[in-house]
């Protein structure tokens, strides 16, 4: 932290497209023990744009995003959230404020709902916040007083907006817990949506899903940005959906960053191909993933809303 | 685990025997060990020191029946498809969802026997008594639901904040004078506070930890009360606690000068059944206000987020739920019923004592939450009549009744591990929310 | 000084005996990531086996202290794991998997099961044993105070470090130890590479029913009464000792161990006795909000 006071922001770090950065991440490392998992790694992502974070298994993506959300503490750097009237340093806030105060949202890589509890309910937990302040902390809930109905109402209203772009509707009085698979990924990123985030992380969301549901996630999400105009930061391997719909992407390897750019910029960057997609060409790209690099729409897809 | 079946010579519908007798003496093998010591030999005082007494049957008797148990187990094991599994869930699912949807129509049917019991034909006053003890178990139950059952947080010392309710309420009764209605509440915060002040700290940790330091928390109250005797006059205990009055009537035969009883105001005679059948209504109207709150609370989002916590910790904290803070709540008003319920028992004995507070009672009140479906409040009436109605009635079962509450725990855990009769329904539908308000 | 002294030797034995139990909770613990509460329990019919076991070798004629002990621990220590094992497989094996709360309650089920059951079959007075090793040194003397050191204390203290070191090569050097501390960092790739994950359990719940038999039978000696009960306190110190050290840490198991027993003596001594039981465990409750980790415990990283 004391690094991150005393460097001023020397090479101003800009989104390659020029928009406004949303989150500016500047010399974040994470170590445990002596492992270094993410390495002075500075980049700025956009405000209603989609990053994607990529990179080999073990890049630390998901380390960089358990920083960003506060589940792990940094070792050094400043992760700042600009939402245009306030900026927050996330590194200095405890999770649960992250979401509440900076409206940071986030689903998770094994997928984590509240099994037991019914699909509105998972959507009406993520609004408790708003929720409790309607209900006097309770206090006025319980007497049956004030405007706590018209809250519960409204909200669930918001959490049938959501259902209905995730297409779950008609599942939304069954558990969380009972839904398929593609159902309980797109449940845990409206739940996260329904918490009016400015900037949304998704770690993994197109994984296990069939090449349909992939093309629907990515309507869902540009349909996110666009709609909504809010950030969102995408960790993603199936590169049909980082290379279709997103609007920089940051590569990372072994901890540290090797390319940032445009996805145009990052497919064509030598330290890329070297590094990730040259070397381990067989491992990493399925033959249905490079004729989507090919720009070979995937079946069933619907529009990409572009 | 699986036998190869009707492979080797001597099977039955395809089941190997000879896998099976192996496996049944296997487990007759350990029955043995364990049987060989503690059951077979029995320590006995004798003048001059221990002597033994054998009970070799007894160790026959147990191999014999884990034998044969376990046989039995295997055979249907292999006969049985292992889809009867996933089908005795759904059964017991079914089963649980609908003694919920009973519970919706007997709740108030219960309600009305519940209040017309005192004048039923067959009452008296042994059965109002039972009645009574009942009824505190069932507000116990219900208390500690919310702690264990809606929050998923394992208090085994709840008997701790039950034990502060009453002892709270003896000594602000004895010492300042004032009603029951006074100091009913004054008990209740009391006993939130001490959940609060220890919740605090271990909230935050992992659970397991909970579990252990409210286990020991219910130790330490009962050795404070113990050994402070300025205040609490130890094992002697606290007596000439206050009775609880009608709204400033007290239940006396005798009427002093100038001033009314129960009996001279309603102009009746006086019988003593006149104050156990108030106590009794008393606790009744606990019971339901703390089934009242609990039902409510539930459905708003204080107790929907008790429950995302229950289900997953880290998902609440990414939704911006402060875990400890909610925790906190729920143990607070946990602990603040359980002391309620413990000012209840105060007026009703009129004289405490550590003894009535130890962790018998906490595991007792866990198997009652536990066995009746956790989050269930239904299921915590049934347990509480079985569990406490049974024992009373079987007085002399006494001994083996925690021998059959800790099995009944661990068997119910392995059988089902969300309680017997534990059955969720969505606090708000999607359905219901259209039409314009909540359920 | 001579009282302190006294207190010091009477607070190691303790503590080796609370070391002892201590082991067994922090070994499940670091394996399946539960406190195993009947784990007092089983301390408990240690004790008790080893009180049968030395009444009938009484019986038998078989008096000669060094042989009767030995007997008495190798017969306790053996069916005592008899009941570990069982526990573990009626009560936790089926519950792998299982939602977080439930292998905690049918382990409290589990303790509170074995308490009646041991009172059920034994009665629930207490049962004295008379004195099986009596004398001692006198370590120094003076008109008001004589610290002795008695030989009850030195066998405890011996055979604590005698199972300590033995312990330690078995984790250290055996093929078991290898298996068990890989099942600690990775029960499914442990699996995978081909060790037998429910056998390594097992035998932890096995070896450390065994270890918290010995400490029964110290305590036997020591005291020379037992009860039902025992296990309960004994139990919950013990734990704390786990938590102390650093729950998961062998060594720190034994350094805990010793800690909550100096720190009970001495309360004792120089404070109230009959608050000995509060400072374990308000102990327990500052460490848990200073320092979770325990002394030797390593930090542990959440999974998200």
């Amino acid at each position: 932290m004391s690094l991150a006071e005393a460097a001023p922001m020397s090479p101003k770090i800009v989104v390659p497209s020029g928009a406004r950065p949303l989150l500016t991440v500047e010399h974040l490392t994470m170590r445990f023990g002596g492992l270094v998992a993410v390495n002075d790694v500075s980049f700025a992502a956009g405000d209603a744009e989609i990053t994607a974070i990529i990179g080999p298994n073990g890049a630390g993506k998901t380390t960089l995003f358990n920083c960003l959300t506060g589940f792990y503490k940094p070792t050094v750097g400043r992760l700042s959230l600009d939402h245009g009237e306030r900026q927050f340093l996330l590194e200095r806030m405890d999770d649960f404020r992250i979401a509440q105060k900076a409206h940071v949202a986030r689903t998770f890589q094994n997928i984590r709902l509240f099994p037991a509890m019914s699909v509105l309910e998972n959507l009406i937990v993520a609004q408790h916040n708003a929720l409790m302040r309607a209900s006097g902390y309770s206090v006025f809930g319980l007497l049956g007083i004030g405007g706590y109905r018209q809250a519960e109402s409204d909200a669930v209203d918001w959490a049938r907006y959501w259902l209905e772009q995730v297409n779950l509707v008609d599942r939304a009085d069954d558990n969380a817990g009972d839904l398929p698979y593609g159902a309980q990924r797109r449940l845990e990123i409206a739940r996260a949506m329904c918490s009016r985030p400015v900037l949304l992380c998704l770690d993994e969301p197109a994984a296990g899903l069939n090449p349909r549901e992939s093309a629907e996630l990515n309507a869902l999400l540009t349909y996110i940005k666009e709609k909504h105009q809010i950030g969102l930061l995408l960790i993603e391997h199936d590169m049909s959906v980082v290379m279709e719909i997103s609007d920089h992407i940051v590569v990372l390897d072994y901890g540290s960053k090797i390319s940032d750019g445009t996805p145009e910029f990052v497919r064509g960057d030598p330290a890329v191909i070297r590094a990730y997609l040259g070397e381990e060409e067989e491992d990493e790209i399925p033959p249905e993933v490079a004729a989507d690099l090919a720009g070979e729409a995937p079946p069933g897809g619907e529009g990409e809303g572009r | 685990m699986a036998v190869e079946a009707g492979k080797r010579a001597g099977s039955i519908d395809g089941v190997d025997l000879q896998a099976l007798f192996k496996e049944a003496g296997l487990a007759a093998f350990v029955a043995f060990g364990l049987a060989i010591s503690v059951v077979g030999v029995r320590t006995v005082t004798i003048p001059g020191g221990l002597g033994l007494e054998y009970r070799w049957e007894w160790v026959v008797i147990a191999v014999a029946a884990v034998f044969i148990g376990r046989f039995v187990l295997a055979f249907r094991r292999e006969t049985r498809s292992p889809a009867r599994r996933a089908e005795r869930e759904a059964t017991m699912d079914r089963i649980g969802a609908g003694v919920q949807k009973v519970a919706r129509i007997a709740g108030p049917l219960l309600f009305i026997f519940a209040v017309a019991l005192p004048w039923m034909p067959f009452s008296n006053r042994y059965i109002v008594d039972i009645a009574t003890l009942v009824l505190t178990y069932i507000m116990l139950g219900w208390g500690l639901n919310i702690v264990v059952g809606l929050a998923g947080l394992l208090d085994l010392g709840y008997v701790a904040f039950y034990a502060v309710g009453a002892y709270s309420y003896a000594l602000i009764a004895i010492h300042f004078d004032l009603s029951f209605w006074i100091c009913l509440p004054l008990a209740g915060l009391f006993a939130a506070l001490f959940g609060v002040l220890l919740g605090f700290p271990v909230l935050r940790l992992r659970g397991d930890y909970l579990a252990i330091v409210t286990l020991g928390f219910g130790e330490i109250i009962r050795v404070v009360l113990l050994n402070w005797y300025e205040l609490t006059r130890g094992p002697d205990g606290l007596s000439g606690i206050p009775r609880p009055s009608f709204f400033g009537l007290p239940f006396s035969r005798r009427v002093q000068e100038g001033s009314d009883t129960f009996h001279t105001f309603f102009g009746i005679d006086y019988t003593s059944m006149q104050r156990i059948v108030f106590l009794y209504y008393l606790i009744l109207a606990l019971a339901l206000i703390t089934n009242f709150f609990t039902m409510r609370i539930r459905r708003l989002p204080v107790g929907r987020a008790w429950e995302a916590l229950r289900e997953d910790e880290i998902a609440c904290r990414s939704l911006g739920i402060n875990p400890t803070n909610t925790k906190l709540t729920a143990f607070a008003i946990g602990a603040m019923f359980g002391g309620f319920a413990g000012s209840f028992f105060a007026t009703r004995q009129g004289f405490i004592s550590p003894e009535s507070f130890t962790f018998v009672e906490s595991a007792v009140i866990l198997a009652i939450v536990v066995l009746g479906g956790m989050g269930s409040q239904i299921g915590v009436v049934i347990a509480s009549v079985l569990l406490i109605g049974g024992t009373e009635l079987f007085r002399e079962l006494e001994q083996f009744r925690m021998l059959a509450f800790g099995g009944a725990m661990v068997a119910i855990m392995v059988w089902r591990p969300r309680g017997l009769l534990a059955h969720r329904d969505p606090t708000l539908r999607l359905g219901a929310a259209a039409k314009g308000g909540g359920p | 000084m001579e009282y302190f002294v006294q207190q010091l030797i009477n607070g190691v034995t303790l503590g080796a005996i609370y070391g002892l139990i201590a082991i067994g909770y922090t070994m499940v613990y670091g394996i399946i990531g539960m406190i195993n509460f009947a784990h007092g329990d089983i301390f408990m019919i240690g004790a008790f086996v080893g009180l049968i076991a030395f009444l009938i070798l009484g019986l038998a004629g078989i008096t000669w202290v060094p042989l009767a002990l030995i007997i008495v621990l190798i017969v306790a220590m053996l069916l005592t794991s008899v009941y570990g094992w069982t526990v573990e497989r009626l009560a936790y094996r089926p519950l792998r998997g299982s939602h977080r709360l439930a292998p905690l309650i049918s382990a409290i089920g589990m303790s509170i099961f074995l308490q009646n059951y041991v009172q059920i079959l034994q009665g629930a007075r207490v049962r004295p044993m008379p004195p099986v090793i009596q004398g001692g040194i006198t370590l120094m003397e003076t008109d008001a105070f004589v610290v002795q050191l008695s030989y009850v204390q030195i066998l405890i203290v011996l055979v604590t470090v005698a199972l300590m070191a033995t312990f330690a090569m078995i984790i250290a050097r055996t093929p078991l130890g290898r298996a068990q501390r890989a099942c600690e960092q990775d029960r499914t790739m442990a699996g995978l590479l081909g060790i037998n994950v429910d056998r390594t359990i097992s035998l932890t719940f096995v070896t450390g029913a065994a270890l918290a038999a010995v400490a029964g039978i110290l305590f036997l000696v020591y005291y020379g009464v037992i009860d039902f009960y025992i296990g309960f306190l004994a139990g919950i110190k013990a734990f704390t000792a786990a938590v102390l050290g650093g729950i998961g840490s062998l060594p720190g198991a034994m350094l805990g161990g010793l800690l909550i027993g100096l720190i009970e003596t001495f309360w004792s001594a120089y404070f109230t006795i009959e608050y000995k039981d509060v400072a374990a465990f308000s102990i327990l409750v500052l460490v848990l909000i200073f320092r979770p980790t325990g002394l030797l415990g390593r930090p542990e990283v959440e999974k998200v």
